[in-house]
């Protein structure tokens, strides 16, 4: 029915509208066979709805999705044969683990024995051999997610579709189950598509994170490309840069721009054409060196600290600048709750964006899974403009 | 708790405090708490409307008019005949109105069971008949199937379809009970159904579709497996609503041949012999029947799968 292998899929203009809303604005991306691509995004921005038009669990309202040669988007979902995960796991609860994985397999006409055999293997890989029997009610989340996993897999269907898989899992289980996804896509080579609002999980999976935001693609990168060089405010909130400060250019040299606002100076990578006016400068919060003086007086400011939170071998801090705008940092050296402390930050890992940051900035999912992007789980979300 | 006293001078056996939980907790534990009371006004209407009146009807039904042997009126319903038929009668006529009223209205939810245009525009017309009640819609019946001056049969006169010597005859017969029945019995059975098929997760249905299930297996192998626990108990429901037909058994039926229904036996048991001896038998192996029927329904259905559908219940 469909060909397990494809050379790439496309996504030309799609589009989705739910009565005047625009939920998907003409969504352009081609993905090559074999490629883990993470949609990334805040609810809302549109990637589940680009999930489920990719299955064809929702119809488009404009554009056209190819597989090779093969328009998929005109397809019912079961003509399609891709396989899909959900959120929550949607296994048939009056069917044993062993029929809910075989159920594609059932669907196809398989032979009882090949079925057997498939899903035998399919189990095996997801390691609930011993369960093939019982019920999914009778199972942990994480143990029915690995059925959902391998209901889909057995299929070996050309594409596989994950709508945030982990987020119904407790943190320690979503780092297991993190890594038994990569696990699989690495050993048997399926395309996914994965949807996430976790930065950490899109950085750790994704061979290229697509970035969504209102339904219009902001950055399309590998996680190293994104990470290091977001090409606007929005992406750098969903790569850890917590501090969005909205200051004012005052010199622009070459690749590096100053910047003045709320009673600090500092020098950064100037993205983006402009010379001077407002622009918003981003710091990840691990960037800065706290109460050390430095060498060098560039980048250096003085806040006072007022949240400190134990982290282990880290502080997250929450302080303010001397005009007011809150600011997160992370140090290893202690500091107290009232002290005035001198940080810096180098100046290549400040970035400044000659835009403001319309909206608030991303909210960063909490629990320790926030880690890699941000890791730090202070009180409120960031105090950039809004 | 208060404190205990302290141990007497010669503490020779001292009582070491007492292990176990404080009696309320123990209480607690097993379900015995101030939130029974809430049961109290139930539990009063449960005894006075049905227990007292079961257990004098059941006395009654003991103690025959016209014979010293207690089980008199038991063994003259079943030996004569007129009485026993009913019993057939009532069945012939409930099972299948049941059975209808079921199955129209799995297909109807099922279209309607996620969001839709005019989803309560449709819900609320096919729901109006329980508001007309029985006797509204039997002058209803009888004026729209009139064999002769009715529009149902005017319309197949005027089609050809029939010839005014020949109406077809949906009134004062069998067929105009069981279409009574479904009229009034249909709006239970399909908000029944609808709220079971609502509490059905639809990413059910969309899981089976992207492994590959046509809308047809997908309805038999993931919705009706799930779904038929509730069919169960919507009919049996509709039955028994369907089993005490009276009205419409008068009104639009045959009372006195083949819609002489078993509530019309009892009634005419208590009203024209005013034998509430006998009234009360009737009315007690009425029960029975209606008992036995469910139990076969509910014994099939928990032989299925009862957990949870994964929806919002």
């Amino acid at each position: 029915m469909s060909d397990r292998r494809f050379d790439h899929l496309r996504l030309e203009q799609v589009r989705r509208r739910f009565g005047d809303k625009v939920v998907l604005d003409d969504l352009n991306l081609q993905i090559a066979g074999g490629e883990f691509v993470a949609l990334l995004g805040p609810s809302g921005c549109g990637k589940s709805t680009a999930l489920n038009c990719l299955a064809g669990l929702l119809p488009l309202s404009g554009g056209s999705i190819w597989l090779d040669q093969r328009r998929v988007d005109t397809q019912p979902p079961e003509k399609r044969g891709f396989g899909m995960v959900f959120q929550n796991y949607a296994l048939f609860p009056h069917m044993s683990v062993r029929r809910n994985v075989g159920f594609g397999l059932a669907m196809r006409g398989t032979g009882r024995q090949e079925t057997r055999r498939r899903v035998d293997e399919a189990l095996r890989l997801v390691q609930l051999t011993p369960y093939a029997d019982r019920l999914p009610g009778q199972l942990s989340g994480g143990q029915q997610q690995r059925v959902a996993i391998a209901r889909a897999i057995v299929i070996e269907p050309p594409l596989v579709l994950m709508d945030e898989p982990l987020s119904n899992l407790d943190a320690a289980l979503r780092l297991d189950m993190r890594t038994e996804i990569r696990r699989l896509h690495q050993s048997l080579g399926l395309t996914t598509i994965y949807v996430t609002h976790d930065q950490e999980e899109a950085l750790s999976l994704a061979d290229r994170l697509v970035v969504l935001r209102e339904g219009v693609v902001q950055q399309v990168g590998t996680p190293e490309e994104l990470y290091r060089s977001p090409v606007n405010p929005y992406v750098a909130s969903f790569m850890g840069y917590r501090n969005l400060l909205p200051m004012t250019v005052t010199g622009r040299n070459g690749d590096e721009a100053t910047v003045h606002g709320f009673g600090i100076e500092l020098t950064g990578m100037a993205r983006g054409r402009f010379d001077t006016g407002p622009a918003t400068v981003a710091v990840r919060p691990e960037d800065f060196v706290v109460g050390v003086e430095p060498a060098n007086p560039q980048n250096h400011i003085r806040i006072a600290v007022e949240v400190v939170e134990y982290h282990g071998r880290e502080q997250a801090i929450q302080a303010r600048l001397p005009e007011g705008e809150v600011l997160r940092l992370r140090s290893s050296n202690r500091v107290s709750r009232g002290d005035t402390v001198s940080a810096w930050v180098r100046h290549d890992h400040v970035l400044v964006f000659g835009e403001q940051l319309d909206g608030p900035p991303v909210e960063v999912a909490a629990g320790p899974s926030a880690g890699v992007a941000a890791n730090d789980s202070a009180p409120s979300t960031a105090g950039a403009p809004s | 708790m208060t404190v205990a006293p302290p141990a007497p001078a010669p503490a020779r056996r001292h009582r070491p405090p007492d292990p176990r939980a404080h009696l309320s907790h123990r209480l607690a534990e097993r379900g015995i708490d101030r939130t029974l009371w809430l049961l109290l006004p139930g539990v009063v209407f449960l005894v006075a409307l049905f227990i007292y009146p079961l257990a004098y009807g059941l006395g009654l039904s003991f103690q025959p008019l016209k014979s010293t042997d207690p089980l008199y009126n038991y063994k003259q319903f079943f030996t004569d005949h007129l009485q026993r038929d009913t019993i057939g009668t009532t069945l012939r006529i409930s099972l299948p109105a049941a059975l209808v009223n079921v199955i129209a209205s799995v297909p109807i939810a099922y279209r309607m069971r996620g969001r839709m245009r005019g989803k309560r525009f449709i819900t609320t017309m096919l729901v109006i008949p329980i508001t007309l009640g029985t006797v509204l819609t039997a002058d209803g019946m009888l004026k729209f199937f009139d064999p002769a001056g009715g529009w149902f049969n005017k319309t197949l006169f005027a089609l050809h379809i029939r010839t005014p010597d020949q109406p077809v005859l949906l009134i004062n017969n069998y067929w105009g009970v069981v279409i009574s029945l479904i009229i009034s019995g249909f709006p239970f059975a399909f908000l029944l159904i609808l709220s079971y098929l609502s509490g059905i997760d639809p990413s059910l249905d969309a899981a089976a579709s992207t492994l590959g299930a046509s809308p047809r297996r997908r309805f038999w192998q993931i919705t009706f497996p799930l779904l038929a626990p509730g069919l169960a108990i919507t009919f049996c429901l509709t039955f028994v609503l369907a089993f005490s037909v009276f009205p419409s058994a008068y009104l639009v039926g045959n009372p006195t041949s083949t819609t002489r229904v078993i509530s019309i036996a009892a009634y005419e048991a208590r009203s024209v012999e005013t034998n509430d001896s006998k009234a009360s038998t009737i009315a007690l192996i009425m029960a029975v029947i209606e008992l036995l029927v469910i139990s076969v329904v509910l014994f099939g259905r928990g032989r299925l799968y009862r957990g949870s559908t994964g929806g919002k219940g």
